[in-house]
């Protein structure tokens, strides 16, 4: 099964769910977890893992062959992301811009374009204690991170239990790093900004086809809306966790949730046979 | 007119919160949402719609079932795993046209996708431009870019000395979007592990992109060693920490009203801001 943990809404908990669902698992079958948050990876600040794998990430941008180029601009015309354009005598590419796609070189006449492959960021694998451990990073500078997003769930092992943790956001990467999973748990907090983002969450969750629940984070602050809400739209609430300072600060020092407090081990069992019952529910 | 853009690398520290207190501080600004896929600025500024404008995003492709042979030349070409049995899956289309430049049967035609909407608006605080970009949608530093671009030419016309951005979360396509050109970056952390993890990652951008920042240690008291690690590190890397803010719930009772902290109360939250402000206003 693979479960991603999103949210809409940043600094809900994600990679504190994300954590502990994985860690609860311990002695209960094999677990994998993929930190797609490629561009801020949080889990192994938590889960302290040994990295012993790591692989670059490359995205194919276009080398141009100035001894083959009649500079008659097709490239250039076919590129709807204007990553390539000739000035005169010269073609200029614009890696960043680049998706990869390879349209310039499959329409140039001359076949005067080759692709070369441009590192945007890395793959690291690794385990800590059970749980096997998967996460990207996106390069410093580096604005797509969708392809770093695919290479990481590239490394997905079906036959384990697999859980994502899921950026911030509701645009492409998220789309990118929730597509195909058998269920989506979506973390929130009972304030009027965790209720704004979670319908959006859930609107996306529904576009994707993923079922969802909800787990509400910071539990007893804020308002009753997003329990509201939650019955309203028929999506179940499946966890609770207050507002206790002591959680706030183990999260501080980098400890997971069932690590400090191993009474959470069970809340957290018994979440992830919620989801499994959901999950087969809904396909 | 300097443009202030307020980001964090990790979510959920507490830009909004930060960004509606320094518009109920500052005189003669024009406010800007640049976090395009979940915007909240607006729940706590509580704006009037004056202006809405839509945003058309990248094209997709769309095959025509009746022109389509089912050869599977366009199923080759897609690198985005977009097409199945010779439909487009939309979100995960990226708007190449390599399945409309390699079909033989000219099935595949691009349509332009209305891929979210822009806002002007008046506030209590003065202008403010937002933006909402429909789930899933592309593009959202294109978004990004629409937002700040009004919110220049506004303050162009009316003459106003500050831009104040809430920034998106994150480190790629719409913080590069929101940060580029911007006079100042103010980051909001927090002493975790991971916020500080995070903070290195977008200091790292900021000087990538040649934008001096400024941090903010939101909820500081959680955890005092961590936020003396903070400090120390700014002092290494010649950035000044502008405030700390403590750990206080009036700051989720004033979101629960939709009114900024610092019009909620006199306390000790609201002090730091007021402090946070006269350093930047001092030195921006």
């Amino acid at each position: 099964m693979i479960l991603a943990v999103a949210s809409g809404k940043g600094g809900t908990g994600k990679t504190l769910v994300a954590t502990s669902l994985a860690l609860s698992l311990e002695g209960q079958g094999s677990v994998q977890l993929l930190d797609c948050d490629v561009e801020e990876p949080n889990a192994h600040v938590l889960l302290r893992p040994t990295i012993t794998s790591s692989r670059p990430v490359l995205v194919p941008v276009p080398r141009v062959d100035k001894e083959k180029c009649t500079y008659c601009r097709v490239c250039s015309e076919a590129c709807p992301y204007n990553a390539i354009a000739v000035m005169g005598k010269n073609v200029l590419v614009f890696p960043e811009l680049c998706h990869g796609c390879g349209v310039c070189s499959y329409v140039c006449p001359e076949k005067a374009i080759s692709e070369e492959g441009r590192e945007i960021g890395v793959v690291e694998e690794g385990r800590a204690g059970e749980v096997r451990f998967v996460h990207g990073r996106l390069a410093i500078g580096e604005a797509m991170a969708p392809p770093v997003i695919r290479a990481v769930k590239q490394r997905a092992d079906r036959s384990s239990t697999v859980i994502i943790d899921v950026p911030p956001g509701n645009s492409c990467p998220v789309v990118e790093a929730v597509k195909g999973s058998d269920f989506c748990l979506l973390v929130t907090e009972p304030t009027p900004f965790g209720l704004h983002d979670l319908a959006l969450a859930v609107e996306l969750a529904t576009k994707l086809n993923v079922p969802c629940g909800v787990v509400i984070n910071r539990d007893g602050s804020g308002d009753q809306e997003v329990e509201r809400y939650c019955a309203q739209q028929h999506v179940p609430v499946l966890l609770k966790i207050p507002l206790d300072r002591r959680i706030a600060e183990l999260y501080c020092r980098g400890q997971t949730l069932v690590a400090g407090m191993p009474t959470w081990r069970k809340p957290f069992r018994d979440l992830l046979e919620s989801v499994q019952r959901l999950a087969v529910a809904g396909r | 007119m300097r443009e202030i853009v307020v980001l964090s690398g990790k979510g959920g520290t507490g830009k909004t919160i930060v960004v509606a207190s320094l518009a109920a501080l500052a005189d003669n600004k024009v406010l800007c949402d640049c976090d395009v896929d979940a915007a909240n600025l607006h729940l706590v500024l509580r704006p009037t719609v004056q202006e809405t404008h839509e945003f058309w995003g990248p094209k997709v492709a769309v095959i025509d079932p009746e022109a389509c042979t089912g050869c599977g030349l366009c199923l080759e070409a897609c690198r985005f795993d977009a097409i199945d049995e010779f439909q487009v899956d939309p979100l995960a289309c990226e708007g190449c046209g390599f399945c409309l430049h390699v079909c033989p049967e000219e099935a595949v035609t691009m349509v332009d996708t209305l891929a979210g909407h822009w806002y002007v608006s008046d506030t209590r605080y003065g202008p403010l431009v937002h933006a909402r970009l429909g789930a899933g949608q592309e593009n959202s530093g294109k978004l990004v870019t629409a937002v700040r671009q009004k919110a220049r030419s506004i303050a162009k016309d009316e003459g106003a000395a500050y831009i104040l951005s809430d920034g998106p979360p994150g480190i790629g396509c719409p913080v590069i979007s929101s940060l580029s050109g911007a006079e100042l970056a103010l980051i909001v952390t927090e002493p975790s592990l991971s916020a500080i993890h995070d903070l290195e990652r977008v200091l790292a951008v900021c000087r990538h992109f040649g934008v001096r920042a400024l941090v903010c240690i939101n909820k500081y008291d959680l955890d005092e060693g961590n936020s003396r690690h903070i400090e120390d590190y700014c002092r290494q890397a010649g950035i000044d920490v502008g405030a700390k803010i403590p750990f206080d719930t009036v700051v989720s009772d004033a979101i629960a009203q939709g009114v900024p902290v610092v019009e909620f109360g006199d306390g000790l939250v609201s002090q730091r801001m007021e402090e946070l402000w006269r350093v930047v206003a001092a030195r921006w």
